[in-house]
């Protein structure tokens, strides 16, 4: 059986970011290598994990998409002593100053986020939020030793690590989507003892928060029949109470809206209700904000179904989620696949 | 182009009392992006007995073909989509209102004070707005915002409506002397051109109909579309706004005005999400002159149709757009005129039965 | 080369009317690539080389289209209202002077407006000396470019269109030049960059290659007041991009590039562009994927009529990129 709380800790522990996945893609490796019978990576950095159907040939093919990157910064400029710093992937800058921080150099380098006095600044910020481009890295060394270290195009890392809370709750940085993997790892696990007639092809994809490259790119190699989206979505917490947040801890979100095949929605919340997993219909009303948004328009087109966990604080260092949805949305997929007949696809239709 | 080659004029599709029924059917149905069943099942009702092979693909699509006679017979793709912009039920609250996104590019300007129609089965409903009453001279300075509108459907709509649920305009078509009020002729007009072309389709080409979805949350029906067609040329039938109103200041002239009503056809230059290839636009806007058809150019600019991303398909797709002209577009009542419909539609057959091989052959210049 | 670049840069081609600009390149290309063809969006691709067992489909895009201007209105005196064609910046527009694809030439004029205040588009005409609607030569959906001549001031070469034109003549220099190459490489020069890399997405997918990246111009970081800061610098040597808003390059790509110009003793530096795209997004979402990167060129005042940037940095991308050419690609 594989242990949730050290699987998690030892993902987020690795870096990733957007187009640098290497050492995230590294551990998984070394984790889906016995779930999996086949593993390979894509021309842009996505793993692929297949685990095949026991079905007569030819298989259909159901692939599982988690993007495995992570949101960061980046090095623009070097001045003095100090490091200025662009984002890779949606960061609010009134989020950085003092956050700890690390900087992939020629060695990995710990540093702090600097929020300069406002008489250094222009008059017009005033004692407002700072924007990113004022903001600076302090890694103590002197400007020789600096540029001798860190160059242009170097990423940069939280470096919160991850806290155990009450009631299976985990904070830290990069849940978003490791999480996601997390799930995908665990229906891995539950479907080795399972018969199921489909190939499984798991995608731990790069690049979601920059370009979906992962997404556009992997299904157009793998050409699956259907595909199983899974991310993080927003859970109801400070600031965030409206419609499109779910309860904390409370199941799975189902997504629902253009992004998603109709007949897929259907049958997860069937399945769902089946399985008395509790889940919640997510409203996508226009676009998903996940990898679904480029497979389902690669190729001719790839039914898409959305898993949500739902996660607090989301592109912060101390991202919430609980366990429980973790292995709630593992244990749907799973039984969801074991499930699908060889002839499922005639089902996935637009006749009501 | 010889004598001989000229249409002759009992081929050409027109617009008749059937065909405004049909428009009038299309129109009165619901399809908001991602929920297009209702245009979809009409579609197929419709080209069922003259298409040649038709598929509903993974997205919704409705991908039909008629295939020509003939050698060398130029693979065309038209796509025009079904869906239109409206509404998605959001949250029901406890005074058992409603609340709502907008789905498409829809101006909060013109929802208070709207009927709506709910869900399959189209149960009515209202915008409402506050009491003028009780409104200050200052709030009415400013936009009622989206959050604060709510559906109301009667107190005793119970769970009939569910978060997830769509709406649209409850607007019903009308026709009256030469115009048309709808909602959704954008592009109804468009799914009624291409019905009408399959039912009368040229023999010199394929003809690749593609009744797309979701076009108005990003063009993303047309792209899957054209990659499963991978046609040799594209044509986007859609219908654009005509702004031809007056400047509030009539010391000045409109000189932003898209197209008007009454000036035929809109040939789409550039948009700002295709340049379209020239060879298209000297195909349809010869056709128009030989075959005396009014026509205007779109003016170039901002917008986009379907041809922006069929023409970046594979490894590339010759692409033009077409639009019936249309005032107040994604609004709950859009007007038009008919003649500008049966022109389109006249203009594209006469397109169409003038496309042969030699027309892609050179190099595209401009 | 200098004189490459100033028949580039002064024949016009605004995107998706990339024909006479398309002619000038396969005259300059001549017989140095083995094959030439052009797509369905009039990109030309021009084919160089036989792919050995070390090598690799390799495609190379320079974008050959420029931001320009189409007519929208001709109103009763003659004068022409207009939209921009890719990003146009309505400050430099003003008596700026145009030339449209059938050689009319014109200046650009403007509404009264507030002083103090920047014009929009819709505030500036077209004035191509027309005494009325009838006498105008410009009809809807006409097309110009800006016009002004190409400067030499020795080290450095100022133009419009440098962006892209430059990474033209680069791409043809380095075709001249390459003698031997293990790889089959594409030399995609690509039409509608500026309005969404919209040539370079349908060329990569022609050519499927195995690997690719484009040439491009970048902001140059050396200007006073310059915000936010970008280290690049004119004169600094070609820049190897690490990212720009549209993508991020292959650190594989990155590190490859790096260090060939180190064993070959170039001046290099590295981007990271804040406000930006290239080819290299189109090349990297290709099909299933293709590692991508970008060699540019640092370049002062893009997207107006006087983009400068430097010779030495010219010379200096010819050579890394006949380097990187020559040798079996070792990604690690």
């Amino acid at each position: 059986m594989i242990d949730l709380s050290e699987l998690l800790n030892k993902m987020l522990t690795a870096p990733g970011l957007s187009g640098y996945e290497s050492p995230i893609r590294e551990i998984l490796q070394e984790v889906w290598a016995p779930l999996t019978d086949e593993l390979s990576v894509s021309k842009i950095g996505s793993l692929h994990g297949l685990k095949r159907g026991q079905g007569d040939a030819p298989r259909r093919k159901v692939m599982i998409s988690a993007h495995m990157d992570a949101i960061g910064m980046m090095v623009t400029h070097i001045q003095d002593s100090f490091i200025r710093i662009t984002e890779i992937g949606g960061i609010d800058h009134r989020i950085l100053p003092g956050q700890p921080v690390i900087v992939h150099g020629r060695e990995e380098l710990p540093g702090v986020v600097v929020q300069p006095p406002g008489h250094l600044l222009p008059e017009s910020v005033g004692d407002g939020p700072v924007e990113m481009k004022y903001l600076l890295v302090d890694v103590g060394l002197g400007p020789d030793e600096l540029v001798k270290k860190v160059r242009v195009g170097d990423i940069v890392s939280y470096a919160q690590e991850p806290l155990e809370l009450t009631g299976e709750a985990l904070a830290g940085h990069t849940l978003d989507n490791r999480v996601s993997v997390a799930a995908t790892t665990l229906c891995l696990e539950a479907l080795q003892n399972r018969f199921h007639d489909w190939d499984v092809w798991a995608v731990a994809s790069a690049q979601e928060e920059e370009t979906l490259g992962g997404a556009f790119t992997s299904p157009f190699d793998i050409q699956p029949d259907i595909a199983i989206v899974i991310d993080v979505c927003f859970a109801k917490g400070p600031g965030a109470s409206d419609w499109s947040s779910l309860p904390f801890g409370e199941g799975v979100g189902l997504g629902y809206g253009p992004n998603i095949h109709p007949a897929l929605y259907d049958a997860f919340e069937k399945k769902a209700k089946e399985l008395e997993i509790p889940y919640h219909r997510d409203l996508m009303p226009k676009m998903s904000g996940t990898d679904a948004m480029a497979v389902q328009i690669v190729a001719e087109g790839i039914p898409c179904a959305v898993i949500g966990i739902p996660l607090r604080y989301m592109h912060t260092p101390v991202e919430t989620v609980s366990l429980k949805d973790i292995r709630r949305a593992g244990r749907l997929m799973a039984e969801f696949i074991a499930d699908l007949k060889p002839d499922a696809l005639a089902h996935i239709n637009w006749e009501e | 182009m010889t004598e001989n080659q000229k249409i002759q004029a009992s081929n050409i599709p027109t617009i008749g009392n059937r065909q405004i029924k049909l428009l009038e059917k299309l129109c009165n149905a619901s399809a908001v992006s991602g929920d297009e069943q209702e245009v979809r099942n009409i579609v197929l009702e419709e080209i069922k007995p003259v298409a040649d092979e038709i598929k509903v693909d993974a997205l919704g699509n409705v991908l039909a073909t008629k295939f020509g006679h003939g050698e060398n017979r130029v693979r065309v793709m038209l796509a025009a989509h079904m869906d239109e912009i409206g509404f998605m039920i959001v949250k029901k609250h406890d005074d058992n209102l409603f609340q709502f996104e907008r789905i498409g590019g829809i101006d909060e300007r013109q929802l208070p004070g709207k009927a709506v129609l709910v869900g399959r089965d189209h149960l009515p409903g209202v915008i409402g707005a506050k009491p003028i009453h009780m409104t200050t001279a200052d709030e009415r300075k400013n936009k009622i915002p989206v959050d604060a509108l709510r559906i109301d459907l009667g107190p005793e709509i119970g769970e009939k409506v569910k978060p997830g649920d769509r709406a649209t305009f409850a607007t019903r078509f009308k026709r009256f002397g030469p115009s048309i009020q709808a909602k959704a002729l954008d592009d109804r007009f468009g799914v009624a051109i291409l019905i009408e072309l399959l039912k009368h389709a040229p023999e010199n080409i394929d003809l690749l109909a593609a009744f797309t979805v979701q076009e108005e949350v990003g063009l993303r029906g047309a792209r899957v579309a054209a990659y499963r067609f991978d046609p040799d040329m594209a044509i986007a039938v859609d219908s654009t706004p005509a702004y031809d109103l007056p400047h509030w200041d009539d010391e000045d002239q409109n000189v932003q005005y898209n197209t008007r009503l009454d000036a035929g056809p809109a040939i789409y230059v550039m948009d700002r999400a295709t340049i379209a290839d020239r060879r298209l636009v000297t195909l349809l806007s010869d056709a128009a002159q030989e075959e005396e058809i009014p026509y205007q150019f779109r003016q170039p600019g901002g917008g986009g149709t379907d041809a922006g991303v069929i023409h970046k398909t594979r490894a590339g797709i010759p692409s033009i757009s077409v639009s019936v002209p249309s005032r107040y577009a994604h609004s709950a009542i859009g007007l038009a005129r008919v003649d500008d419909w049966a022109n389109t539609l006249r203009l594209l057959y006469a397109a169409l039965v003038r496309v042969t091989p030699d027309l892609l052959a050179g190099e595209r210049r401009g | 080369m200098k004189s490459l670049i100033k028949q580039l840069v002064e024949t016009p081609g605004p995107s998706g009317f990339e024909y006479e600009i398309r002619d000038v390149i396969r005259e300059a290309i001549g017989d140095a690539a083995d094959e030439v063809r052009v797509d369905a969006l009039g990109s030309l691709i021009a084919k160089k080389g036989v792919k050995t067992e070390q090598g690799q489909r390799v495609m190379i895009s320079a974008h050959i289209d420029e931001i320009g201007l189409m007519v929208t209105h001709v109103d009763d005196s003659g004068f022409l209202r207009f939209t921009n064609i890719g990003g146009v910046n309505p400050m430099t527009c003003y008596g700026g002077r145009v030339l449209f694809m059938d050689g009319t030439r014109g200046v650009i004029g403007m509404d009264s407006i507030e002083r103090g205040k920047t014009p929009k588009l819709t505030d500036l005409f077209i004035d191509v000396g027309a005494t009325s609607k009838e006498d105008c030569p410009v009809k809807v959906g006409d097309v110009c470019g800006f016009e002004r001549p190409f400067i030499d001031l020795g080290k450095r070469m100022v133009a419009k269109s440098m962006d892209d034109r430059v990474a033209a003549a680069v791409a043809i220099e380095v075709l001249r030049r390459l003698e031997s190459t293990p790889h089959e490489v594409h030399f995609v020069f690509s039409t509608q960059e500026e309005v969404g890399l919209r040539g370079a997405t349908t060329a990569a997918y022609g050519v499927d290659p195995d690997l690719g990246f484009a040439i491009d111009v970048t902001r140059s970081g050396d200007t006073p007041r310059f915000s936010p800061k970008m280290a690049t610098a004119l004169g600094d040597g070609p820049a190897i991009k690490v990212r720009d808003s549209s993508f991020i390059a292959d650190p594989r790509l990155v590190d490859w590039m790096i260090k060939a110009a180190e064993e070959a003793g170039l001046p290099y530096q590295l981007e990271v562009l804040e406000a930006g795209g290239t080819d290299g997004r189109a090349i990297q979402l290709t099909r299933g994927g293709v590692p991508a990167g970008c060699v540019s060129i640092a370049c002062r005042y893009i997207h107006s009529p006087s983009e400068m940037v430097d010779s030495d940095d010219v010379e200096n991308a010819v050579q890394l990129l006949v380097k990187l050419l020559s040798e079996p690609i070792v990604l690690k």
